[in-house]
């Protein structure tokens, strides 16, 4: 019977993969021989390297083996760590995780690299005395034809005491070939002094045919130690068994079995394209608790209604007691299937320590980094999605914000410059921080830049807020200003969208000399989001809440035109631009509506605030979001859209994208910088 | 002559060669698409307008909880429009896309039959002046004396048709 | 029915063991640790022990070693999983009481044949 193992090869890359991360983790911490953390790392590279072999990864397989020797050397004690062997064992770790990776999503990986690692790895070990290798298989000569062999099995008293039954063994040897045997007692005690608990019995065995010396000993592989025994050939002529008394030959130790493995990497596999996801038990438990509950309510709604069917009156309240217990189970059931898909932050944040790590020697500054709140959670896909922008915002703090340590010396700063990551729910949403206490941003220069590419005019007022944002506009990162360390091509705009297209915000704010704090404000999940509902004209749309500062009715005389295009509305201390929906979205020419009294729906997006004009607030609601490109297409100004309760259609605002299309109707005065306009 | 004579007289019953077309009705024309396309058939409801669209995209509606574009033909095709009424039809039919299928209601005149077509009763299309694009009609088919006009569901429906008007191109 | 009792932290590798040993109709308990494997020996005897060798908390050879000292477990088969990087664990491995050893990697095939040269077939 073949089994299939392939099915626990996703496993094996799972906890492949959290073995390098706890590997790498340690490895950071690693200052000099600290024996707990040393085993841990070996035990983590034993088991990949027993894995890999059992899997038929070889390649990584035999890779993994000069790490586990070189681990092995350092938790004995005969070798000892010093920063260089860390700092080779962590690329050793990338080497690794490049190679498994690479059979998950089949792409090669980097060969140069794993060979130039395993050939330092190699030079390492050459150097010290304790070598320990795989063992060569020893030579075997070439099997004679044989005749059969004559064995004498003396099993010492304690043999049972192992586990080992001379009974097997002798079963064993019986499938070999024609066996006879022929028990000893000689050394039986008289029955009263006996011990039943051990073997005073031996015997004279005889396998007859074509048999290989090296399968009679690894029938006594495990007992050599525990017993005597004599192995002699059977040459052609001999016959009935007797006690061998020719050599003594004890059976030397059989060379490890080893048989080949495939080396998977060239197979071709067919995976399951589904990604997983590990749960807690005890959220599964709850939802179980919560869906039976669920159907309680529901049968006892369905009694009720029958009651109501055969007319009987009195159950009307005990039916509404009804529906809202439903509403409260489908609550509950909602909040802990969302929570299903929430995993710790920290699988974001796991990445950045070695990448400040790597940085801080690049850059030659010293760093240091500081996580809070790893164990916040948020919905699996937004988490995935968060990774690389959380990635390019830290590079950035360490590139652009932290200071060389001269600097910060001649400043009264300490030399070692501290990032601070930090995550925490607030509302519905998750707040993430990244702050370095560094130069802040230059608004000089970022006013002089924004000029430069077109972003604003010369006459144009900026509040220090309004400037530090600049830096997420399109554009405004350039090829020069973007350094090796922060990556090619990947700007503040690219991050800011990325946030946008998750619901979510990002801002930052500075203070010049003291340091600057990235905040992005993300949904716990992507599927449901708490909005406004409103009516504008004949349809109903669907603010975010998360997007609105508040609602409001015009106070009269605060309105102000300018140039005939543009209408602003004095909100406390600033102005803010009117924006008409109906106008935007529904292309109904602009109404001839008494704005006095009107209501005003603020919102605020990428900095900006604006009010959006309606004709009636109809209350809020947790509404479902449902994706316009399934069956159409991304639509500027719509986040998505929802199904409201009566069944019709409901499209879901984008602030943001309001008002840029705002900006496009009138573009002497565009609300936001265009991303047309964006210069190369 | 019913539909049972009009089967046996022109073209092999059991159909094993061929596809079959559902044909509706526009404008007193009649048209194909292919069967394999079509997902149901509904009466008119209410659509959702989407901004900035093609003026031939009403709008979504709801289908059993999934989003779906409806789209007018008579205003694809630049005639005459009705007014919906309960005898409005939408067909829901799937449009292959190079990313990826999409589901979309079309809506028609009215519905007509289920036709089994040969290749034989099939021919290029004549240039039918500007009444309709001819890239959207795959071929001609003759059934009794009647003439359909099959039509490409992916190209009618595709991306380049769902594209949106910017607001500065229409007229403030 | 003949149990099994499987000792091994690393998930993937557990699971083969077992999926295999189950196919081939034998019953498997199975722990990811050493304090795991001990707890559950005491409370159920099985037929047949295989573990691991390194393992966090207590490794194999000690459970080997703690095994031996429960009175089910005295003559009990318990097979060691060690790798050919550490031929000094089969050593170890008997001086603490095992009965054997199987050597990493191995194929579902060689487990069971193994197994089955130990057990015996899966039914009693």
């Amino acid at each position: 019977m073949t089994i299939d193992i392939q099915q626990f090869v996703q496993t094996f890359l799972e906890e492949s993969f959290e073995g390098l991360d706890t590997m790498e983790a340690q490895l950071l911490e690693l200052n000099g021989d600290n024996p707990a953390s040393i085993d841990t790392i070996f035990r983590a590279a034993h088991s990949i390297k027993g894995g890999a072999g059992t899997f038929g990864f070889s390649a990584v397989s035999d890779f993994t083996h000069g790490v586990e020797t070189l681990l092995d050397q350092m938790r004995s004690g005969t070798r000892s760590t010093t920063p260089e062997l860390t700092a080779l064992l962590l690329e050793a770790v990338d080497c690794i995780r490049s190679m498994l990776s690479a059979t998950d999503s089949g792409q090669t990986p980097d060969a140069r690299k794993v060979a130039d690692t395993a050939a330092r790895i190699e030079s390492w070990l050459d150097d010290s005395p304790a070598r320990s290798r795989h063992p060569e298989p020893s030579a075997t000569t070439a099997p004679r034809a044989s005749q059969g062999w004559r064995i004498r099995f003396e099993p010492h008293a304690d043999i049972m005491m192992t586990g080992n039954d001379p009974l097997r063994i002798l079963s064993a040897l019986s499938e070999l070939g024609d066996m006879a045997c022929q028990c000893d007692l000689g050394r039986l005690p008289p029955i009263e002094t006996m011990d039943p608990e051990q073997c005073h019995l031996s015997w004279d065995i005889v396998v007859h045919g074509d048999i290989p010396r090296t399968a009679i000993e690894s029938v006594f592989e495990w007992v050599e130690g525990e017993c005597d025994l004599t192995i002699d050939e059977i040459t052609a002529g001999e016959e009935a068994p007797g006690p061998a008394t020719d050599e003594d030959t004890r059976s030397s130790p059989p060379p490890a079995d080893k048989t080949e493995n495939q080396d998977s990497a060239t197979q071709v596999r067919q995976r399951d394209q589904s990604s997983s996801i590990r749960v807690n038990t005890r959220k599964i438990d709850a939802l179980i608790d919560m869906v039976g509950e669920l159907v309680i309510t529901q049968s006892m709604l369905g009694e009720l209604s029958e009651r109501l069917q055969n007319g009987d009156p009195g159950c009307m309240e005990q039916l509404l007691d009804g529906i809202t217990q439903l509403e409260r189970n489908t609550r509950e059931l909602q909040e802990n299937v969302m929570g299903i898909r929430m995993l710790p932050i920290s699988f974001a944040f796991n990445r950045i320590p070695r990448m400040v790590h790597d940085l801080s020697g690049r850059l030659g500054k010293s760093l240091q980094l500081q996580l809070t709140g790893e164990q916040t959670e948020l919905d699996k896909t937004v988490l995935e999605k968060i990774s690389d922008p959380l990635v390019h915002l830290v590079r950035n703090a360490a590139d652009h914000g932290i200071e060389m340590p001269e600097q910060r010396a001649a400043a009264g700063k300490p030399e070692t410059g501290t990032i601070q990551l930090n995550a925490f729910h607030q509302g519905g949403n998750i707040i993430i921080e990244i702050a370095d206490d560094g130069a802040g941003l230059n608004r000089e220069r970022i006013r002089e830049r924004a000029l430069h590419r077109g972003l604003i005019s010369e006459e144009q007022v900026l509040s220090d807020e309004q400037l530090d944002d600049l830096i997420f506009a399109p554009g405004f990162s350039t090829a020069e200003a973007v350094s090796d360390v922060s990556g090619r091509g990947v700007g503040m705009d690219v991050v800011r969208q990325n946030i946008n297209s998750l619901g979510g915000a990002v801002e930052i704010s500075s203070e010049p000399g003291a340091g600057s704090r990235v905040t992005i404000r993300l949904p716990l999940t992507l599927s449901i989001l708490d909005g406004q509902l409103i009516e504008v004209g004949q349809e109903k749309f669907v603010i975010p809440l998360v997007s609105i500062i508040e609602s409001i009715q015009v106070t009269p005389g605060h309105l102000r035109s300018v140039a005939d295009s543009r209408l602003l509305y004095r909100l406390r201390d600033q102005y803010i631009p009117v924006l008409f929906p109906d106008q935007l979205l529904l292309g109904d020419a602009r109404r001839d509506r008494d704005l006095d009294h009107a209501l005003l729906v603020v919102v605020e997006a990428e900095g900006q605030q604006a009010g959006l004009v309606v004709d009636d607030l109809l209350g809020q609601q947790q509404v479902v979001i449902k994706a316009l490109e399934t069956n159409f297409r991304r639509v500027d100004g719509i986040a998505g859209a929802t199904i409201l309760g009566d069944g019709t259609v409901a499209l879901i605002l984008d602030a943001s994208g309001l008002m840029h299309l705002a900006s496009r109707r009138t573009p002497d005065a565009p609300l936001l910088k265009r991303r047309d306009n964006a210069a190369a | 002559m019913n539909m049972g004579q009009a089967l046996e007289t022109n073209y092999d019953v059991t159909g094993q060669e061929g596809e079959q077309f559902l044909t509706f009705i526009l404008a007193g024309e009649e048209y194909g698409v292919d069967i394999l396309r079509v997902q149901e058939i509904r009466g008119w409801t209410r659509t959702t307008p989407i901004p900035n669209a093609p003026h031939y995209i009403k709008g979504v509606i709801n289908l059993r909880g999934t989003i779906v574009p409806i789209i007018d033909l008579r205003e694809r095709f630049n005639m005459e429009t009705l007014e919906y009424g309960p005898t409005t039809v939408v067909i829901v039919v799937r449009a292959e896309h190079e990313d990826h299928d999409r589901i979309m209601g079309i809506v028609v005149d009215a519905v007509s039959e289920v036709y089994s077509l040969q290749d034989d009763n099939r021919q290029a299309p004549p240039d039918l002046g500007n009444a309709i694009d001819e890239q959207f009609v795959t071929a001609l088919a003759t059934i009794e004396e009647k003439m359909i006009i099959l039509l490409d569901i992916d190209r009618l429906l595709s991306n380049a048709a769902l594209q949106q008007i910017r607001p500065e191109e229409t007229t403030q | 029915m003949k149990t099994i009792l499987a000792v091994d932290d690393s998930n993937s590798l557990r699971q083969m063991v077992v999926f295999t040993l189950k196919q081939a109709g034998y019953d498997v308990v199975e722990a990811a640790d050493g304090n795991e494997a001990l707890s559950r020996a005491q409370s159920q005897n099985t037929d047949l022990v295989l573990t691991d060798v390194n393992m966090p908390g207590k490794d194999g050879i000690t459970l080997v070693r703690d095994l031996r000292a429960l009175p089910g477990y005295r003559f009990t088969p318990i097979l060691v999983l060690t790798t050919e990087a550490g031929p000094e664990k089969k050593q170890e491995g008997k001086e603490a009481g095992a009965t054997g050893w199987l050597v990493k990697p191995f194929s579902p095939e060689q487990l069971l044949s193994t197994v089955q040269r130990v057990l015996g077939e899966p039914s009693a």
